[in-house]
């Protein structure tokens, strides 16, 4: 009967994490906005960057949760590796939506057109459309073993399938700005923009996980009521 | 491992001889794909696109529709009356149940395109007697790949609500990279494009039929119940 005053203490607790994680985005964009010089060429579009790249990271950070979670899960069985592979699905498919919205508003300004067929933005689409099946799946069955089980195969098959993709469409000509960071020979970018850059990167990671405990803390929650429902349930038959 | 062989080939033939004697899955996938074919000839406009610049697009676009409409097939057969159990309960291992239950879906998409593929040289005007065995072969690889990654998602989405939906927003996203290496080599093939030109796209398809074949076969057994 402890399951619930703990659920709820986590709960609680990540809510500081919430309220830590969002001051450090509003702090990134502080510095973003007012700190750090306009691009020459793209001039204030390019500020859209520091959403658009840290929530692409975490898209795919995200799912790889969800696949690493999910391979765990199906060996040793613990439902808390299923709740939090589907709690990393639910903040990813957040992120994903958000790089997809600020992408084509960036895109139409600086290529001329909301969306090409381009091997980084059709990935990240069918990444999108894998979190969402993954998350119809579930709402899709009842029971919680099957739903962990059946999550699982699609999560690990999802992570997996994201790179072919990827390559698949970069086999055609792409026309996403190349890699300014991760790159051989040193970062293009000029110090002041690359340190915003890699705070939002890591200001980004810290919400998501913020997110994720919360979700998570959530979802252990709902649990041990439904827990509680059902053994009240039983004792009173 | 011949065992294992013994036990798969079992179960595919059990598969083909049901649909063997009813053929309902094969007749309707079958004048499902014609009509598919038959319908993209009104959606084109003719005087603006030559049918051969077309032609790989629809090709694929009309496989994969193939592949993935008969595949909810071979679980829901077992769905009725449980047949499912007495499968599981026979000495047959789970894994033998996957490749079976692959191998009689690849016979019959594969019997499907067989006829779909001249049909689609008839109906395109496309020259395939030239470059008929890499064709072939490009669309066994292709096939292989969907088709063992669809047999696994058919039997979870047998188990859900709305399954038959469900399984197509399961399978589709897995049908990007064995539809788009397909289409890029046909029409490299029907332009007479040297090998080396879509080699890349083969390594991609059969790397990914490795990876998938393999992963399917290993976590199949999770969708089953304990």
């Amino acid at each position: 009967m402890t399951a619930i005053p703990t659920a709820e203490r986590a709960l609680k607790r990540s809510g500081i994490w919430m309220a830590i994680g969002l001051l450090l985005v509003a702090a990134v964009y502080v510095r973003a906005l007012a700190f750090t010089p306009e691009e020459a060429t793209q001039g204030l579009a390019q500020k859209i960057f520091y959403v658009h790249a840290p929530s692409a990271w975490v898209a795919f950070l995200a799912f790889g949760v969800v696949g690493i979670c999910s391979a765990i899960y199906l060996f040793v069985k613990d439902p808390r590796l299923d709740l939090l592979a589907a709690s990393s699905a639910e903040v990813g498919t957040v992120f994903t939506t958000v790089v997809l919205v600020t992408g084509p508003i960036w895109g139409k300004t600086i290529w001329g057109a909301w969306w090409t067929w381009d091997a980084r933005l059709t990935s990240t689409l069918f990444l999108y459309f894998i979190y969402l099946a993954y998350l119809v799946l579930r709402s899709a069955v009842e029971e919680p073993g099957r739903r962990g089980r059946y999550s699982a195969v699609l999560g690990i098959l999802g992570a997996l399938l994201v790179p072919f993709i990827h390559v698949s469409v970069y086999l055609f000509r792409t026309l996403h700005p190349m890699p300014v960071v991760l790159r051989p020979g040193k970062p293009e970018l000029p110090g002041s923009m690359l340190l915003t850059l890699l705070s939002s990167f890591a200001v980004f990671t810290v919400f998501y996980v913020a997110l994720l405990a919360r979700r998570y803390a959530w979802a252990r929650l709902v649990d041990a009521r439904a827990q509680r429902e059902a053994d009240r349930a039983d004792a009173s038959r | 491992m011949r065992e294992l062989l013994a036990q798969a080939w079992a179960i595919a033939a059990k598969d083909l001889l049901l649909e063997f004697r009813s053929r309902t899955a094969f007749l309707s996938a079958l004048v499902f794909t014609a009509l598919v074919l038959a319908i993209f000839n009104f959606a084109r406009d003719p005087t603006a696109v030559s049918a051969v610049d077309l032609a790989p697009s629809v090709l694929w676009i009309t496989f994969s529709f193939a592949g993935v409409f008969g595949l909810n097939r071979a679980f829901a057969l077992e769905k009725e009356n449980r047949a499912i159990d007495g499968l599981l309960l026979s000495p047959a291992s789970r894994t033998a149940l996957y490749l079976g239950k692959t191998a009689a879906n690849l016979v019959l998409v594969g019997a499907v395109e067989a006829i779909a593929l001249p049909l689609f040289a008839l109906f395109f005007n496309v020259p395939l007697l030239d470059v008929l065995g890499p064709l072939v072969l490009v669309i066994a690889l292709a096939t292989i790949g969907f088709v063992a990654v669809g047999t696994l998602m058919s039997s979870m989405a047998v188990n859900t609500r709305f399954g038959e939906m469900l399984l197509l927003v399961l399978v589709l996203p897995f049908l990007v990279t064995p539809v788009s290496a397909g289409a890029e080599m046909t029409a490299k093939m029907f332009a007479l494009r040297p090998f080396a030109e879509w080699a890349p796209w083969l390594k991609l398809l059969i790397a990914y039929d490795i990876t998938f074949v393999v992963l399917c076969t290993l976590v199949f057994e999770f969708t089953l119940e304990e």
